[in-house]
């Protein structure tokens, strides 16, 4: 089997699409968590081909752009002090914080290099033994657990100057915050797959069983949406509210278990900011006690300076599933690609960028 | 301890000579270089096409070739993207010393190969050395030279509504073959490089149809970029099938891997040509004799409007944009 372009067959897409027209007869709106598949359907114009019943809208499913200023200045205070070498996810350089973003800092002289896993900057830290090397933990339950890992490994390797800013969030609380803010009304949910890769289905339950809403975790092919799509149709047509998964190739209701012991070992829940949404209880991570001497904040005076937010820029509300993209008067104007002004049009998986670069609000 | 290059090696004396002499000179030799005067002195009638690059390829060597051979084929296929038919290349070589003298030598026999198959030769070059830090080991320029036959005006702002844009085949193979040997991101793959040289494909092209009014190579930036420029010089618009666009798995898989699109890989033996519609199936049938056009298809067709912007239908029957990349995808790819 192969995995990537059976999931990409026209013919099976059609046969679905129509599947779904014929059976959505009552209007429903249905949020897409996850960056990753705001991605997908707009690069397959996923929301052109289903009937008119049924609208897409995009949540705060993308770890950068959730991740509020006043951490992004954190992470840029932190690569400011002199010697300190920041290891860090390459789509973070761009994201401008309240003045400035690692790219400049970066072309100012900082230590900051780019690394495609946390063993990448572990390694960094073992080659640096006389500089203390700060992984920017930015990420969902999808990433803490290969920090978690790394720092076990540097625990067990005696690596003495390997450090951890822990900026993760957690998806079900903010879920659950959106919900109760009462803002968007939801007919069904498509949960993250990768997050539900590493914690399963079951947190998800709460969804279904309090707030009566259906839900299917999907995966991130085109044929994985729209199989998503029919099935929470299934659902609101059927007046049922359950957790389903339609990406058995990646997600087991319970989770993978090994990865969850290793989170668990390591962090433990914190309060933490979400853009647009502030603070939610128990969405963060922060390291256990025990493992207080790789937690940068620990480790490290920080003077982010004050907090500033670019003008008129509307990223908030967009992750809240408010307002749209083209809602934004800076958007696809002063806010482009190519000279960002808020996060969600700097990472790949931010909804502005994905809007802009497929053609979303720009006609034509 | 293996011979490495020296600071010296730059210095203009008895070291640079003999690296000249044994290292470049003796592998490369043809009758203009070999007189090792300070210019090359030739004669040329017609059309002349002039082109320039740059090569800091990092790792040099990659699964189906190396700076040396790119060197060549980058700057042979911008010839032969203006319908020239490439004649000759300068070489210069900025070198970082410690460069280990048998890479060197393993380099430029790659040049000597790449030439003899592209048909040019390497009439002028220059070494430098540089110390320890102030380059990453070794980059090469490029001049080319090059004549347009008679009747052949292939410029980027040429192409019409109902013209018809063909692709000579799989893209984002070189991308992927040097990305998948980059420290800290080595992944197996069984990929090569496409890097080649196509003056041949394009002679035979030229041979069949002297209407094909743009080529492009769809080096960095990937198809995606190229194809906008080309919708933005002819400024109309251009229609492409997703599911026309040939692309490997192994591609497909690396690039859902490291979340790239493989619209914006870079090739390096790839080419995409906008021609009259009845010309095409012509021209596709001269490309598919050719080693390097053997998977030539038409991929879309030129339209009026939105001028300067390119369109796909996906595989879902949808429509979107692509747009031109923006930033860099992946660093030093060529």
């Amino acid at each position: 089997m192969k995995y990537i372009t059976e999931f990409r067959r026209s013919e099976l897409a059609e046969g679905l699409i129509s599947h779904i027209k014929r059976s959505s007869k009552t209007p429903a709106r249905f949020m897409e968590f996850c960056g990753g598949h705001t991605v997908t359907i707009f690069r397959y114009g996923i929301r052109q081909v289903l009937p008119q019943n049924i609208e897409m809208v995009s949540g705060p499913g993308c770890p950068i752009c959730v991740t509020a200023n006043a951490d992004l200045d954190k992470a840029f205070a932190l690569a400011q002090i002199p010697d300190v070498i920041i290891a860090t996810f390459g789509d973070m350089l761009k994201v401008p914080g309240s003045r400035s973003s690692l790219q400049k800092i970066k072309a100012e002289g900082a230590g900051v290099m780019t690394v495609y896993s946390t063993m990448d900057a572990l390694k960094a830290a073992e080659d640096n033994p006389d500089k203390p090397v700060v992984f920017l933990g930015i990420g969902f339950e999808t990433t803490a657990p290969t920090v978690a890992a790394s720092i076990l490994q540097a625990e067990e390797r005696g690596i003495k100057n390997y450090y951890v800013l822990s900026l993760h969030k957690l998806c079900p609380p903010v879920i659950r915050a959106l919900l109760d803010a009462g803002e968007v009304e939801l007919g069904g949910l498509v949960c993250p797959g990768h997050v539900s890769t590493i914690i399963g289905s079951h947190p998800w339950e709460f969804i279904a069983n309090e707030y009566g809403i259906p839900c299917v975790v999907s995966g991130f092919e085109p044929l994985d949406i729209l199989q998503c799509v029919d099935m929470l149709v299934e659902q609101v047509e059927k007046g049922q509210s359950k957790v389903e998964i339609a990406y058995r190739r990646g997600v087991r209701p319970e989770g993978n278990r090994q990865a969850l012991k290793l989170m668990e070992q390591v962090f433990e829940p914190c309060p933490a900011r979400w853009r647009g949404m502030g603070e939610v209880a128990d969405s963060g991570l922060k390291l256990r006690e025990k493992y207080r001497r790789f937690d940068a904040e620990a480790n490290f005076e920080l003077k982010p300076g004050p907090v500033a937010e670019p003008a008129g820029c509307i990223c908030g509300d967009i992750l809240r599933g408010v307002k749209k993209p083209a809602d934004c008067p800076l958007f696809g104007k002063v806010c482009l690609p190519e000279s960002p002004v808020g996060p969600c049009m700097v990472s790949s998986e931010g909804s502005c960028s994905a809007y802009y670069l497929y053609g979303e609000g720009r006609g034509g | 301890m293996e011979d490495k290059i020296l600071l010296a090696h730059g210095g203009g004396g008895k070291l640079a000579h003999d690296l000249v002499e044994k290292s470049f000179v003796r592998t490369l030799a043809n009758p203009l270089l070999d007189k090792l005067d300070d210019s090359a002195v030739f004669e040329v009638s017609g059309k002349l096409a002039f082109t320039t690059d740059s090569y800091v390829v990092s790792p040099m060597f990659f699964p189906g070739g190396d700076i040396g051979k790119l060197a060549v084929c980058g700057t042979v296929n911008d010839l032969a993207m203006s319908g020239a038919k490439p004649l000759y290349l300068s070489l210069a070589f900025i070198i970082e010393e410690g460069l280990l003298l048998s890479e060197l030598e393993k380099i430029v026999n790659s040049v000597r190969a790449a030439a003899g198959e592209a048909g040019v030769e390497i009439v002028t070059g220059d070494t430098k050395v540089v110390p320890r830090g102030s380059a990453d080991r070794l980059f090469i320029n490029t001049a080319g030279v090059g004549v347009i036959a008679e009747g052949v005006d292939i410029t980027g702002d040429k192409a019409q509504p109902g013209d018809k844009v063909i692709l000579s085949g799989a893209i984002g193979d070189h991308g992927i073959a040097v990305m998948s040997q980059r420290e800290g991101l080595s992944f197996a793959t069984t990929l090569k490089s496409d890097c080649a040289p196509l003056g041949g494909l394009v002679a035979d092209m030229l041979k069949v149809s002297q209407n094909i009014n743009c080529l492009r190579d769809p080096t960095r930036g990937g198809l995606a970029s190229t194809l906008n420029e080309l919708a933005g010089q002819s400024k109309v618009s251009i229609r492409i099938e997703e599911k026309d666009i040939p692309v490997r798995e192994e591609v497909l898989g690396a690039c859902e891997m490291l979340g790239f699109d493989p619209l914006y890989i870079a090739n390096e033996g790839r080419l995409v040509a906008i021609v009259p519609a009845g010309d095409a199936d012509k021209i596709i049938k001269a490309m598919k004799k050719n080693k390097y056009g053997r998977d030539a298809v038409i991929i879309g067709e030129v339209v009026a409007k939105p001028a300067g912007r390119v369109v796909m239908k996906t595989v879902l029957g949808a429509y979107r944009i692509v747009d031109m990349l923006v930033g860099d995808l992946l660093p030093r790819i060529c």
